[in-house]
């Protein structure tokens, strides 16, 4: 992670992409939202889905798991280049997320963010606040899925 | 057993679900799949964070709440799923051996204005630790069809009746 004074406004990433699996959705809905149209191909082509989608949150988790690889692989850069890594803190919450469309199988949805707002922690002066609007698209552009994050990070040293 | 539909959610009424125990194990496995930082994969390294100890995601308690719903009242009902999420607020972590419960308050009800058979219910969850301290609040919006119309009827363009 970069420090929380080289983070701009307007700086955009793309995480990556992910193929849903009809296996992986219906293991996600059994462990945590077990709704017919995310669990059951018979029961979702009856359903106004018409066909098996992921649930909201799964699409939500993949985000996330391509934001902290991104991340990972951002860190060993700057490691290798000799400088310094900056801690990414925990996240005070999130708002505004939207479903827009449904996650079927065999969807790819391309993961990205953008940072649309820096501020020092008033409680945590150590500590800045960055908020970003971070989106899913599918394989025809169309956004699935956005919603606008926060998270802690490190403020240089003396800075 | 009958569903619940839209015309049973009403403004101001409160209901309690779970407890569920969260385990060490049930953490890490999670953050090595979704969301790998160390506060939520090893004591050690999460000591040293702002966490100051191993602690769930939170996703994972977002993930946690959404089957605790679904087992207390969504699964029973004529749930079309979800449009939205206003709001999530993490505000304590979550840490193994925590008992969460999940109180739930309808907000407000509302008809479709485009879909005759949908409803909207907007509903506050706060989920809840063993000491009763709230770990994390969400306001969503849920959709569902309203009484004689099932999940392919309520979808149908057209007015409130």
């Amino acid at each position: 992670m970069k420090f929380f004074e080289d983070i701009a406004v307007g700086e955009k990433a793309v995480f990556g992409r992910h193929t849903f699996a009809a296996e992986e959705i219906k293991a996600f809905a059994a462990q945590f939202d077990p709704q017919p149209f995310h669990l059951d191909e018979a029961a979702a082509a009856r359903s106004h889905f018409g066909a098996l989608c992921a649930s909201g949150w799964h699409t939500v988790m993949l985000w996330m798991r391509l934001a902290m690889l991104y991340r990972r692989t951002e860190d060993d850069a700057l490691r290798v280049r000799g400088e310094p890594v900056a801690q990414l803190g925990p996240s005070p919450g999130f708002r505004d997320l939207k479903w827009h469309e449904p996650v079927y199988v065999g969807d790819t949805i391309t993961f990205a963010t953008e940072v649309v707002e820096t501020r020092v922690s008033k409680s945590r002066p150590a500590w800045g606040l960055v908020f970003n609007v971070n989106t899913g698209a599918n394989q025809d552009g169309t956004l699935v899925m956005s919603f606008i994050g926060s998270a802690f990070v490190e403020r240089r040293p003396g800075g | 057993m009958s569903l619940a539909h839209w015309e049973d959610f009403v403004a101001g009424s409160v209901a309690h679900y779970g407890p569920r125990l969260i385990t060490r194990e049930e953490i890490v496995a999670f953050a090595a799949q979704f969301d790998p930082q160390p506060m939520h994969l090893d004591e050690e390294a999460a000591r040293a964070t702002m966490l100051g100890g191993l602690a769930a995601s939170g996703w994972h308690t977002c993930c946690i709440q959404m089957r605790m719903i679904a087992d207390g009242f969504v699964l029973d009902s004529s749930s079309l799923g979800s449009p939205s999420v206003d709001e999530v607020k993490w505000l304590k972590p979550v840490r193994p051996g925590d008992r969460l419960t999940v109180r739930a308050t309808v907000l407000q009800t509302r008809a479709s204005n485009t879909r005759r058979g949908m409803g909207l219910v907007k509903m506050l969850f706060e989920t809840l630790n063993q000491s009763g301290e709230r770990v994390m609040t969400q306001v969503g919006t849920m959709m569902l069809a309203r009484r004689g119309f099932d999940r392919i009827s309520a979808m149908k363009p057209g007015g409130a009746p």
